[in-house]
């Protein structure tokens, strides 16, 4: 994949994840965004966060199945953080207009509602992924380490959709979409592991036998 | 070089698409007012559809309600889809004429009334309410009806009728919400029989003056103002008149969420969510919040029919 493409591409990327923002800040100007404000910012965020979250999330079993993509990882930073901005603006939406900044009723409903505290949990959970991104980081730390930290992106995704089942009403299923894509996501890393070890495993007896 | 043969008819003579369809709906226009002009008085077309009412002091004064716009395309009715936009889209499929509703249960009169003999029973009020929604939104709603009580003296209840239950229509083919739900319908809802018998307690068929929207629950429904939103069953087929506290749809989902009484109450909170302030419906988005009032501001008329009762335990 030549350079000129992926930074063009890039560019494309950027200008994706930052229309939706730039959208929803006309629409907040224009007072159009529809009977109830602030329940359209929260799930325009809060959606926006999960989808972004999930896609970064499925940027390595894409490569892994299709290697001809492998140029895709180049994207994997860039979406990573765009999933942390738009959590960042979920949860000032309910910091500012559901506890209108009181940290006594932030902290009345981080400890007695569980969809709150798994939505928390899932943005506390990007921090140090969103502060270990630059590539300084995984010289510091090392490939290894930094892989593993950054696995920690699974259990945010999975605090998230988990915080999306806890918050609607039982009975109502809006959330089954991201959720059955990221079932799909953690049942393919395995998968995919399995099958490429059983893949390899003749090619080495093979070229054992030749004597190489 | 090819010489352009001239048309004799300049552009500016033709006349443009828009004008020349004017001038069509122009003349159908004249056409259909020159027959109605014979037939009849031509102010009874737009007239057809207002109800003729009469105000109540039981109304709010001095608030602004919610426009129709909000409160014809913000609406929780899951028979037609669980979006807040599903109703407004979906609701042309329901068939309000004919519709009868079914009395049955411990009534001395038990029948079947057809909804415009309903609608004829008393003279229809105009009832400004707040609506407040147990999901903290909400709404000031311009209602047309009569209390429930006059329908409920007109069926004359046995002494052992306690409590009053309210079935919804349930038929997939009207309402395509229902095909794909975990909940189990029909909707059902009920009160206790001296709730049922407060003269707030609204039998509604209009709004803003004219026959309820299909999406607010036509033809007929109930509208508790004290309660959360979801106590005022939509589209009623049937009222029964029962001895126990009847099933509930919303409790059956989630009794820890959504008790049988409902009042609303700044004090007990959702599971999920403080009751103490509210999301206004139409507001903008930094003056939506505004704090919610004990039985939604009606505790003066209301709060004798607790007295004694721990509303934190029976919520």
């Amino acid at each position: 994949m030549p350079n000129r493409l992926v930074i063009a591409l890039k560019a494309l990327a950027h200008i994706g994840c930052l229309a939706p923002v730039a959208w929803l800040i006309w629409h907040l100007i224009q007072n159009s965004l529809g009977p109830d404000p602030t329940a359209a910012v929260t799930f325009f965020t809060g959606r926006g966060a999960l989808r972004l979250l999930v896609i970064s999330l499925a940027i390595t079993p894409v490569r892994r199945l299709i290697p001809p993509l492998s140029w895709i990882i180049r994207f994997r930073r860039l979406l990573g953080l765009y999933a942390f901005f738009y959590a960042c603006l979920h949860l000032l939406t309910y910091v500012w207009l559901y506890a209108g900044f009181s940290l006594d009723a932030m902290i009345d409903d981080i400890t007695k509602r569980r969809f709150i505290t798994a939505g928390l949990a899932a943005w506390a959970l990007m921090v140090p992924l969103a502060l270990t991104s630059t590539t300084w980081s995984i010289r510091k730390l090392g490939g290894k380490n930094w892989n593993r930290l950054h696995r920690l992106a699974y259990v945010s995704a999975i605090a998230g959709v988990v915080h999306y089942w806890w918050g609607v009403k039982p009975g109502v299923l809006s959330p089954i979409g991201i959720t059955v894509v990221l079932v799909l996501l953690l049942a393919a890393r395995p998968i995919l592991s399995w099958w490429s070890s059983h893949k390899r495993v003749p090619a080495q007896l093979a070229r054992a036998d030749k004597g190489l | 070089m090819l010489k352009r043969k001239s048309s004799g008819v300049q552009p500016t003579e033709i006349t443009p698409r828009s004008v020349y369809l004017n001038r069509r709906a122009f003349m159908t226009g004249a056409a259909a007012a020159a027959i109605a002009g014979v037939l009849a008085p031509s102010e009874e077309a737009y007239a057809d559809n207002r109800l003729t009412t009469v105000k109540s002091p039981l109304s709010l004064t001095g608030v602004q309600p919610t426009s129709l716009q909000d409160i014809t395309h913000y609406n929780n009715f899951y028979e037609f889809g669980t979006n807040k936009d599903d109703p407004a889209r979906e609701a042309y499929r329901l068939k309000t004429r004919p519709w009868t509703v079914s009395i049955e249960g411990k009534v001395q009169k038990p029948q079947k009334i057809d909804i415009d003999s309903l609608m004829k029973l008393r003279p229809l009020e105009e009832r400004i309410y707040r609506f407040r929604c147990v999901e903290a939104w909400s709404m000031v709603i311009p209602w047309v009806g009569y209390s429930f009580s006059e329908l409920i003296k007109e069926v004359q209840p046995l002494p052992e009728a306690k409590f009053v239950q309210f079935i919804s229509l349930d038929d997939p083919n009207q309402m395509p919400g229902l095909r794909f739900s975990p909940i189990s319908w029909p909707y059902s809802e009920g009160l206790r029989m001296d709730e049922a018998m407060h003269p707030l307690t609204l039998l509604t068929f209009g709004l803003y003056g004219e026959p309820l929207p299909n999406q607010d629950g036509a033809p007929v429904r109930i509208v508790v103002p004290w309660k959360y939103g979801f106590k005022s069953a939509k589209s009623i087929v049937k009222i029964k008149f029962v001895e126990k506290q009847p099933h509930t749809t919303w409790n059956d989902q989630g009794p820890n969420e959504y008790g049988f009484y409902s009042n609303v109450n700044p004090n007990k909170d959702h599971p999920r969510w403080s009751q103490k302030t509210e999301r206004v419906i139409g507001a903008s988005i930094f003056k939506q919040r505004q704090p919610t009032l004990m039985f939604n501001g009606y505790e003066d008329q209301v709060a004798n029919l607790y007295t004694g009762m721990d509303l934190k335990k029976y919520y």
